[in-house]
């Protein structure tokens, strides 16, 4: 399955400064027919993340003040982690945690 | 790219539920201070006109007032003009994310000034703190696009939006103070770097914002950033800045007040406001903009109170209004003396103390000195520390020493 991974407001730096990913993610294992967002968070951590994951994660969610947006759209309004990703979707990672 | 948001799957929208202010449209975003989930048409709206409705309610401002708006840092005015320039803008040029507070503040401020004629006289006013990497190089970027920014005064954004050509103002840590934040660095290490550079700050801002003689300071501060520092101020048991901290006006008795129109706005909806801002979001993106931390600040005492504040408005979003809340109702007993507000014998900046903190630092700074007036200083230069204290009668209770406290 193709996504664009966007990371923003200094998240960039925590994958070699690269900002839009082009990326396959695997299909759904046997026994989850879907892929959510909660995969799709740990696929980052495994592979895109290089360097300080606790910066971009916590547990096993994003860590607060990183906003998530799905198509544009708040993941809050999508089920967070229970967000359901298809083909060709993009999601947008931005930190408010910069610094003053 | 425009086409490519065109075909943005409108799935995910909580179950086709409504926007529930508009009912028509499809919600893009779910309101942390009222859980409301909003369209993007109905969101520009509300964040828009709330705003506008503390600035009416607090009466910030006077019809024929000279207004400057802080960009803290400089980083943001970057990000400003390139927003606004987009057009023009070749993909080397970098744009700071990160001060976006005040960026989206100047936006709203123009905008508001020019729907509900306010009749206000806008400026943006920048410090150069002196940091290489984090702006050295966009200095010469802001001085080119500051023409742009005027020639673009006119341009029309998402129909009736336009942004008018705001003048500005760059002032530097260098010219006033003779020290750029790197030098700084270099003899003081990153430990307490930050003191310098937030009492540098706070009066850079109030000396360019004399230099344009404006009435006020209005400064992009959010609810975010006031809860934090709400925070800050109970667990160093500073009273004297606790008391005045959630003050949406501060400084009324000073020269030059300062306030905080987005004092109730969530950081959150500052940071989705421009993504929803230019017409489509893919315009956005292909803006090759940067935001990185400031390259010293990982050690920011700040940074965890941040962090708590953002975990709590995880579990309930509606805390960060109340810890506002709680800082407002804060009362001192009437019997507690508190510092009294005086002026800095050597330069005249409002102080509490017989030199005002700048003049401090700067002093240690000139004199090889460094670390004098850092922290509560039981070295060498801690008598000196006392004996001024003691002159001013106010050794009861003191506002603290912290340079990222710019309230």
């Amino acid at each position: 399955m193709q996504l664009t991974l966007e990371f923003g407001g200094g998240l960039e730096l925590l994958c070699d400064s690269v900002k839009i990913h082009n990326v396959n993610v695997d299909p759904p294992q046997d026994g989850e027919d879907k892929f959510t967002m909660k995969s799709l968070l740990a696929w980052v951590r495994t592979n895109l993340i290089k360097e300080r994951p606790e910066m971009f994660m916590k547990g096993d969610s994003v860590r607060p003040g990183v906003l998530v947006l799905v198509n544009d759209c708040d993941w809050e309004l999508s089920g967070q982690l229970d967000t359901t990703l298809e083909e060709k979707d993009v999601v947008v990672f931005i930190s408010t945690l910069h610094g003053g | 790219m425009e086409e490519e948001a065109g075909v943005v799957k409108p799935k995910k929208n909580g179950g086709g539920r409504l926007c529930s202010l508009c009912n028509q449209r499809r919600p893009a975003l779910k309101r942390p201070k009222t859980l409301e989930q909003i369209c993007k048409e109905c969101f520009y709206t509300v964040f828009e006109e709330e705003i506008h409705r503390v600035i009416v309610d607090n009466q910030l401002f006077k019809p024929g007032e000279r207004i400057a708006i802080g960009a803290s840092g400089g980083k943001g005015f970057i990000y400003l003009l390139l927003w606004f320039s987009y057009r023009r803008i070749s993909n080397e040029l970098l744009v700071y994310l990160n001060l976006v507070d005040s960026t989206v503040l100047a936006y709203v401020m123009s905008e508001l000034n020019r729907r509900h004629n306010y009749g206000l006289d806008l400026f943006l006013l920048s410090v150069d703190e002196g940091i290489t990497g984090y702006r050295d190089d966009s200095l010469e970027t802001v001085k080119r696009n500051e023409i742009q920014a005027s020639e673009l005064g006119q341009m029309s954004m998402k129909g009736s939006r336009s942004m008018y050509g705001l003048p500005l103002k760059v002032v530097s840590y260098k010219d006033l103070y003779g020290w750029t934040m790197d030098e700084i660095v270099k003899i003081i290490g990153l430990k307490n770097n930050c003191t310098f550079c937030g009492v540098f700050r706070r009066q850079a801002l109030d000396r360019g914002a004399a230099l344009l003689k404006v009435d006020k300071l209005v400064t992009g501060h959010n609810a975010d950033d006031i809860a934090e520092t709400v925070l800050l101020n109970i667990l160093r048991g500073d009273i004297a800045r606790l008391s005045r901290c959630t003050s949406i006006t501060t400084g009324e008795e000073g020269p030059i007040p300062r306030c905080k129109p987005f004092k109730y706005t969530y950081e959150k909806e500052i940071v989705i406001y421009p993504c929803h801002l230019l017409f489509t979001y893919a315009y956005f993106k292909r803006l090759d903009y940067f935001s990185t931390e400031c390259i010293y600040s990982p050690n920011a005492y700040r940074g965890f109170a941040r962090e708590f504040i953002k975990d709590l408005e995880r579990l309930r979003p509606r805390a960060i209004l109340d810890i506002i809340k709680s800082g407002e109702d804060f009362r001192i007993s009437t019997s507690t003396k508190m510092p009294e507000q005086g002026t800095c014998e050597r330069c005249g900046y409002i102080s509490s103390q017989k030199w005002c903190k700048a003049c401090v630092l700067l002093d240690g700074l000139n004199r090889g000195l460094p670390k004098l007036g850092i922290g509560r200083s039981r070295g060498p230069n801690g008598d000196r520390q006392r004996e001024m204290k003691e002159s001013n009668g106010t050794r009861n209770i003191q506002s603290k020493q912290c340079g990222t406290l710019d309230f």
